[in-house]
């Protein structure tokens, strides 16, 4: 552990509560049959689509492409997983079959 | 009147069994390999009860300790569950003493069920949304638990196990692509992500690109609305 254990209950406290918020927050604006403003529609149709592919790059943001293993095992399990979902659709299969495949690559090729 | 509804929603939970105890374990190991025993497992699953937003947890739990980036991260990547409340506020509508609990429980797996799922004529719908909620959210902490007990008492080698989180976007990624006809929104996210990596480097970089985003989206907002609507 890196935190102490106060430090670990204030962060775990504060996700739960802002996580919460973000999923009441709705319910407390608009109580009744009140219009949901067109700007707030709007984002909320397109947000979740950028957000996902931000999070797609905050997973690889550590990956060194200029020094061993110049980041092969990410894009080879990545190209994998996609080819893999495109094909079967099956989301358990993609994503416990990719990370797999992944383990195996740092384990026991890429070294 | 309440096992009835039990019954009838449990068949509709099952996809969401394998998939909520695979990553519960994940969560549980990982978390167990960062030095966080399954009590924390526990806390974690029950009181925060959001699949990534638990895995970027455990990122944030290993870094150093800043409440401003917690909350800034928190409410970023789950700025998404605003929207589903959105779609739920007719649903919830009579639920009494347990909307509190229907609001709470609402992650991206249980929303996309009680969207979806019909109960039967014959069960009460709120009960059975309630359960479906339940289920999933019992699911996740035995998941959860199991891995964090199995990480401790096996020491296999977990080197790469992270790697599950990158899956698990790249999968709900090519699922968005290929569902939806206009793919500006993700483009201009890989875009504005990838050039906010270059520019502030990588541990700065995640509100830069969410102020980019928010900006490159409002900006396009016509055309990618006339294309939405194509």
């Amino acid at each position: 552990m890196i935190l102490t254990v106060n430090q670990s209950l204030i962060v775990i406290i504060l996700i739960a509560f802002i996580t919460f918020l973000t999923r009441v927050i709705p319910f407390i604006l608009f109580p009744d049959n009140k219009e949901t403003p067109k700007y707030i529609v709007y984002l909320g149709s397109v947000l979740p689509y950028a957000i996902i592919a931000m999070l797609v790059i905050y997973c690889v943001k550590e990956v060194s492409i200029s020094t061993f293993p110049f980041g092969l095992p990410e894009s080879i399990a990545i190209i994998a997983i996609v080819i893999i979902h495109i094909l079967k659709r099956n989301t358990l299969l993609s994503i416990g079959g990719g990370t797999i495949f992944y383990m195996l690559l740092v384990q026991f090729i890429f070294i | 009147m309440k096992t009835k509804a039990l019954k009838s929603a449990f068949p509709h939970t099952i996809p969401i069994f394998m998939g909520y105890i695979f990553m519960g374990m994940v969560f549980g190991i990982l978390l167990r390999s960062k030095g966080y025993n399954f009590w924390w497992a526990i806390l974690m699953s029950s009181c925060i009860y959001a699949g990534s937003m638990q895995f970027v947890a455990i990122n944030l739990l290993t870094s150093s300790f800043n409440v401003i980036a917690v909350v800034v991260m928190t409410f970023m990547i789950n700025a998404r569950h605003l929207f589903y409340g959105l779609s739920m506020l007719d649903k919830f509508k009579n639920m009494g003493k347990k909307k509190p609990y229907m609001i709470f429980s609402l992650t991206d797996e249980t929303f996309s069920l009680i969207a979806s799922a019909e109960p039967p004529q014959d069960v009460n719908k709120n009960w059975f949304y309630f359960f479906i909620a339940l289920l999933d959210h019992f699911y996740w902490i035995i998941g959860s638990v199991l891995g964090a007990i199995i990480g401790s008492l096996w020491s296999f080698n977990t080197k790469g196990i992270d790697f599950v989180m990158t899956a698990l976007f790249v999968v709900i990624f090519v699922e968005q692509w290929k569902s939806n006809k206009n793919n500006m929104p993700a483009f201009i996210g890989i875009c504005a992500s990838l050039l906010c990596v270059i520019i502030f480097g990588s541990s700065n970089f995640i509100i830069p690109s969410m102020i980019l985003i928010l900006a490159t989206l409002t900006a396009f907002r016509k055309p990618i609305e006339m294309r939405n609507e194509i």
